[in-house]
This record gives C-alpha cells, sequence and structure tokens, in this order.
C-alpha cells in the first residue's frame, strides 16, 4: 500500500539537515571538543544562506555562503573555548542562544520574501542532498584513512599525549570546530532554502539537538551517523506516510520509536564494551575537556 | 506568603497613583504577551498588527507595550505580573497557555483588565476572545472540493483540539457538498510551529496523491512542497502572499484589529465588560486573503458567496443534516451546531475515515 522507494526517498530529503549537522559534530567530538552550538550555528548557516541566496537568485551560492557563516560564528566558540579555555557546555549554549538571537535580528529584513527555486538533480532529489550522502563517506575516510585524520583522532583521544608527540593540539581543533561549523550552516541552510523557501525566526526548531543526539547513537562513527539521521528521518517520514495513508497507527507510539532506538542501541553499547575488550570507537577520550601546555 | 503581600502593597500603592494620574488624561496603557516572536509571519505577527491598528486608532490617547516570545507557564505569569507593575491598564495575553497565568495574576490585580485569546476561563475582570476559524475553512473547503484532480485533500493538523477539529470537519463537509468524490486524508504534526516537521507531512500527503493541502500550521513549508509537486494550498494565518498567485490561491488571514479596536474603545468610554467574544467573518475577524486567478472564475465567485452568505449570518457552516463519523445522528434537517458543541467538538464528520488521535 505505501511504496517503500518512495518513503525511502522521502526520508533521505528530511534527514539531510541533521545529517549535515551531525557529520560537522562528529569530526568536532573526534578532535575531543563538545561543541553544543549546533542549533546557533544551523540558525546562522539558514539565515546566511537564505539571504545570499534571495539577494542573488543562485541557491547553491547560498550554500557556500551558509558554510562560511556557520564556520565565522563557530570560531566564537573556538576562540571562547581554545583561546580563554571557557567552559565548553557553557560556551556552546552561549553559542546556541547567540546564534538564534543573532539570525532573529538580523533576519527582520528577510521575512515574508522567497528563495528561488533549487534545480532538481537526479533521481528528483537535491543536488544538496546527494552532497550529504556523499559527505558520509569522505568523512570517514578523512578520519580512518588519512594522517591528518589520524592525528585530529589523537588529538581528541588524548590531547596530552598529541601534544608531547609535537603536535599542534590548538590548531587541530580549530580547524575541527570550523568544519563542523561550515556543515551545521550547510544544514540550517537545507531548511530555509530548499524545504521552506522562506525565513523564519526559529526554523530550525531544535534539528541541532537531534543531530547532537545521533552523534552520541552513531557512537562516534560515520556510518553510524547516517544510520542515525535515516532512523530518525525515516520513522517521522513513516509515521507521517501512515497518517496519510489513513493507517489507524497510534501516532504516539512511532514518535516514541527513534528515542526508543537510541536507548537500546546505547545499552548494546556499553554491554559490548563491558564484555570485550576489543571495543570499537567509543566516546573520545579527551571529549569536553579543555587542553593548556603548561607541561 | 510575604511576597505576595508584599506585591499586593506595590501595586495597591501603583493603583493609588495611578487612580489621579488617569483623570488628568494620561494616555490609556495597553500591554500585550505574545507566544512567539512579532516576526513569526503567523500568529503573533497578526496580534501585533492588531495592536499597531490600536495605535493607528486611538493615537495619543492610548500607550502600548509587548513583551514577544514568553513561553507558556511559570514564566507567563513573571511577564504578566510585569506588565500590571508597569501601570498597564489593560493587557492582552495572546495565547491558549496563558490561560492559568492569566487568571492567577488577574486576581492579584483587580481593577486592570485582562483579555486572553482563545482561553474558556473568565472572571470580573478577565474576558476571552477567538475567532471562527472554521468559517474561514468553509470558504477554503470549497475551493478545495472543487479544485482537486485526485479527488485527494490532505489537511496538515497541529493538534487534535476542537479548533482544528473543527476546521477538519468544517472544509471536508464544504469540500464534499461541491464534490460528492472528495476524501480528506489528515496527518498530524503536532506542533503550530516546525517548518522541517511541516514540509515532512505535506511531502508524505503528496506522496498519497493529494493535490490540495490545507494545513493548520503557521510556516510556509508546506506551500513550498505543495509548489515543486504542482499541488496547491492556501495561506494561513497570514496571507503569506509570497507564493500567489500559485500554490497559494487563497488564504485564511486573522484579523485582531477591529476586536482590538472596539475592546480599547469600551475601555475609554468606561464601559469594558468581561465577556466571551467569538467573531468570524462576519466581523472582520476571520478575512479571506485574495482568491487567485489560478481559479477559475466561477469557483472565485461560489467560494465568494459562501463568504457573504457566512458573514451576512445568511448561513452557518455546520448545518444538518449531519452525521457523525461512526454513523450516529448529530444535526438534523436545518439544524446549527451550537457553540458548546463545537468548542467540545472531538469527533469527525460522516465521510471522514481517519481517526482522531486520543
Amino acid at each position: 500500500m505505501i511504496d517503500p522507494l518512495s518513503v525511502f526517498l522521502l526520508l533521505i530529503s528530511a534527514s539531510t539537515p541533521i545529517l549535515f549537522a551531525a557529520l560537522g559534530e562528529l569530526v568536532v567530538e573526534r578532535a575531543g571538543v563538545l561543541n553544543l552550538g549546533v542549533e546557533g550555528m544551523m540558525i546562522t548557516g539558514a539565515l546566511a544562506g537564505f539571504a545570499a541566496a534571495y539577494a542573488s537568485g543562485n541557491p547553491f551560492l547560498g550554500f557556500l555562503v551558509a558554510a562560511l557563516a556557520g564556520a565565522t560564528i563557530s570560531l566564537l566558540f573556538a576562540a571562547l573555548t581554545q583561546v580563554f579555555l571557557a567552559n565548553q557546555v557553557a560556551s556552546g549554549l552561549a553559542l546556541t542562544l547567540f546564534g538564534l538571537g543573532l539570525a532573529a535580528m538580523f533576519g527582520k529584513p528577510f521575512e515574508g520574501v522567497k528563495a528561488p527555486a533549487m534545480p532538481i538533480g537526479p533521481l528528483r532529489i537535491n543536488w544538496i542532498v546527494w552532497l550529504g550522502l556523499v559527505m558520509v563517506p569522505v568523512v570517514w575516510w578523512f578520519l580512518n584513512r588519512t594522517r591528518r585524520g589520524l592525528i585530529l583522532r589523537g588529538v581528541g583521544e588524548n590531547h596530552e599525549a598529541a601534544h608531547a608527540l609535537g603536535y599542534d593540539v590548538r590548531l587541530t581543533r580549530l580547524a575541527a570546530i570550523a568544519f563542523g561549523g561550515a556543515m551545521a550552516g550547510v544544514g540550517g541552510a537545507f531548511i530555509s532554502i530548499a524545504t521552506v523557501l522562506q525565513w523564519t525566526e526559529g526554523m530550525t526548531a531544535g534539528a541541532g539537538w537531534i543531530a547532537l543526539a545521533i552523534v552520541v547513537f552513531s557512537n562516534w562513527t560515520a556510518p553510524g551517523v547516517l544510520a542515525g539521521a535515516w532512523l530518525f528521518g525515516g520513522v517521522t517520514v513513516l509515521q507521517l506516510r501512515l497518517q496519510a495513508a489513513g493507517v489507524a497507527v497510534p501516532v504516539q507510539l512511532l514518535s516514541m520509536a527513534p528515542y526508543l532506538a537510541t536507548i537500546i542501541v546505547l545499552v548494546a553499547i556499553s554491554a559490548r564494551q563491558k564484555y570485550s575488550r576489543r571495543a570499537g570507537a567509543a566516546a573520545p577520550g579527551s571529549l569536553g575537556t579543555n587542553f593548556h601546555a603548561l607541561r | 506568603m510575604l511576597r505576595r503581600t508584599l506585591l499586593a502593597t506595590a501595586s495597591a500603592a501603583l493603583m493609588a497613583l495611578a487612580a489621579p494620574a488617569m483623570a488628568q488624561d494620561e494616555p490609556l496603557k495597553i500591554g500585550f504577551i505574545y507566544v512567539g516572536p512579532v516576526g513569526d509571519g503567523g500568529w503573533t505577527y497578526q496580534h501585533d498588527q492588531g495592536r499597531l491598528a490600536i495605535e493607528a486608532e486611538y493615537g495619543d490617547r492610548v500607550e502600548t507595550t509587548f513583551i514577544e516570545s514568553v513561553p507558556e507557564g511559570a514564566d507567563a505569569e513573571r511577564a504578566l505580573t510585569q506588565l500590571a507593575l508597569a501601570g498597564n491598564d489593560i493587557i492582552f495575553a495572546t495565547s491558549f497557555g496563558f490561560m492559568d497565568p492569566v487568571m492567577n495574576v488577574a486576581a492579584k490585580f483587580p481593577d486592570i483588565k485582562f483579555e486572553h485569546a482563545t482561553g474558556y476561563k473568565r472572571a470580573e475582570n478577565v474576558a476571552t476572545y477567538d475567532a471562527r476559524f472554521y468559517e474561514g475553512r468553509a470558504v477554503i473547503g470549497t475551493i478545495a472540493g472543487r479544485m482537486t484532480e485526485t479527488n485527494k485533500i490532505g489537511y496538515i493538523g497541529s493538534f487534535p483540539i476542537p479548533e482544528v477539529i473543527q476546521g477538519i470537519n468544517s472544509s471536508f463537509i464544504h469540500a464534499r457538498k461541491v464534490n460528492p468524490e472528495v476524501e480528506m486524508r489528515v496527518v498530524w504534526a503536532y506542533s503550530w510551529f516546525d517548518p522541517a516537521k511541516e514540509a515532512e507531512a505535506a511531502s508524505a500527503l503528496l506522496a498519497e496523491g493529494v493535490d490540495v493541502i490545507l494545513q493548520h500550521t503557521d510556516s510556509t513549508a508546506p506551500l513550498a512542497q505543495a509548489q515543486q509537486a504542482g499541488a496547491i494550498g492556501f495561506g494561513q494565518a497570514s496571507d503569506m502572499a509570497a507564493f500567489a498567485p500559485s500554490p497559494r490561491v487563497a488564504s485564511i488571514i486573522d484579523d485582531w484589529s477591529p476586536y482590538y479596536i472596539k475592546r480599547v474603545g469600551a475601555m475609554l468610554d468606561g464601559t469594558w465588560e468581561s465577556g466571551a467574544s467569538w467573531a468570524g467573518i462576519g466581523d472582520g475577524e476571520v478575512v479571506i486573503g485574495e482568491i487567485t486567478e489560478a481559479v477559475p472564475a466561477e469557483v472565485k465567485a461560489e467560494a465568494e458567496a459562501l463568504r457573504d452568505a457566512i458573514g451576512a449570518g445568511e448561513y452557518h457552516p455546520f448545518t444538518g443534516p449531519l452525521n457523525k463519523a461512526d454513523g450516529t445522528a448529530w444535526l438534523a434537517e436545518g439544524e446549527t451546531a451550537k457553540d458548546e458543541d463545537l468548542q467540545s467538538m472531538n469527533f469527525y464528520v460522516e465521510g471522514i475515515t481517519a481517526q482522531i488521535p486520543q
């Protein structure tokens, strides 16, 4: 009755904003930094991208500007936590609040106008959706198969050791944070440019927080992020499709499903770590702790 | 307890100060609390337009202030108290969730008048007001029934509360009246405003073959999705004119200005009284936005005739014979629905096969 292919095509579009944001945050966290400002960076990207797309008439330029804007505002967080060694949790939350307020203020002139339509890519799917899917193996390859990825993971696992080996902890983290900001910016811009076609205050509506949850769910791996984004996106799309088809399914039950799945996965992960020495990649060892090269 | 006493004393002192001041033709002070930002382009934006209309109407005789993005709950009580202590004479609270905070604060400030939108609790100094959005739904339902080619129309619901169920029933009844083949698909987004979720809800409906989307949520995301799929939709709360002439072929606009102007006028003449207002098209509180050229002229004329009949009070959108979805009789031939029944509406009318989530 419900065509699985159409559900699948819907779900990969629906999960794109959180996929971008979560992939970015994955790299940030693998470098040992916990940036809770994802929502703030997404909304910044949503506004900057929309403004650029509207002004230039080119949606792709909008995404480029969104990436730059996300990276720029993330550097504020980087300055606070990497230079002034401020608490990462507090700085991240501040970044979210700051981003939401800033976007609301600068967004006033863009209310009520419409973005240019996105050209449709292969299989009637937006080009940016394809880009998101391509970013998954790219991030995986970078983290696991390149020297710089190894250094980044080293910095995240044990910044003292990485520093002792002569790697620049601060610079590595700065680059990771900027990358995370750019990805979050693109994710946010997807909502304003490709999904809604308008700018509205608070339009990311909590997507950044879901992205943060997905990074934990993914057990800090790129394929896990994709699985998490698809699970969250998929369950949402499926329950809406079931409703639209008039199937009597308790909506509340389906809305609960992604969170239930997260709990099950977390239990499975911790069980595996308890009973097996050779555990997969879990939380980076230095996650959320500041590094100061005194010694 | 001590704090409350202190507050009462402070307010009494303020009242004492305010009373003689009022006599010397000080402007009437009017406060608003909004649930969202003024720039939401929908619900709160329309209330703020009402506030500006008060200023335009009464000029120097009034002074308005507002607090935006007030969360529903305990924080609303703080915001209301702040407005009360600032010497406002009348305070408008513009969201359902401000109901209990309004009642609590109103009890502490008996000399200040409160107006609460969409609620049902009243007191000597608390009035309520709401709009008959279902009247507008009847008009756009007619357009939807005429315009659909697949005979499937979709409705994006926010929460399964009486106001939204009235809207679903009203649009379905009138779509079916002009097109007996029409089917209604309902999707609940469980949010008033979540663009991403609304977009997904719209694409789910479109994938089911729906080609006309009605929305009870506030963002333009469903219109954007409809446009990509070649379907049509309607503006909600505000005009959403950026999507005209298609996919936005018409809209339901909440216009609070007539009510606000009337109530402030009553304050100025000293004739304000508590009460419950539920006004619709006839009072200019529910406005049908321009029906665009994407709609054939005869359909436009039909919709406008229905709008005018409702506005003139000649026709009630819920007129029998009507049965409930479970087949039991609801309204007999020629009988119209009572307001109390509408305000607690928790059933679909016959012909809608979906279930209301419990």
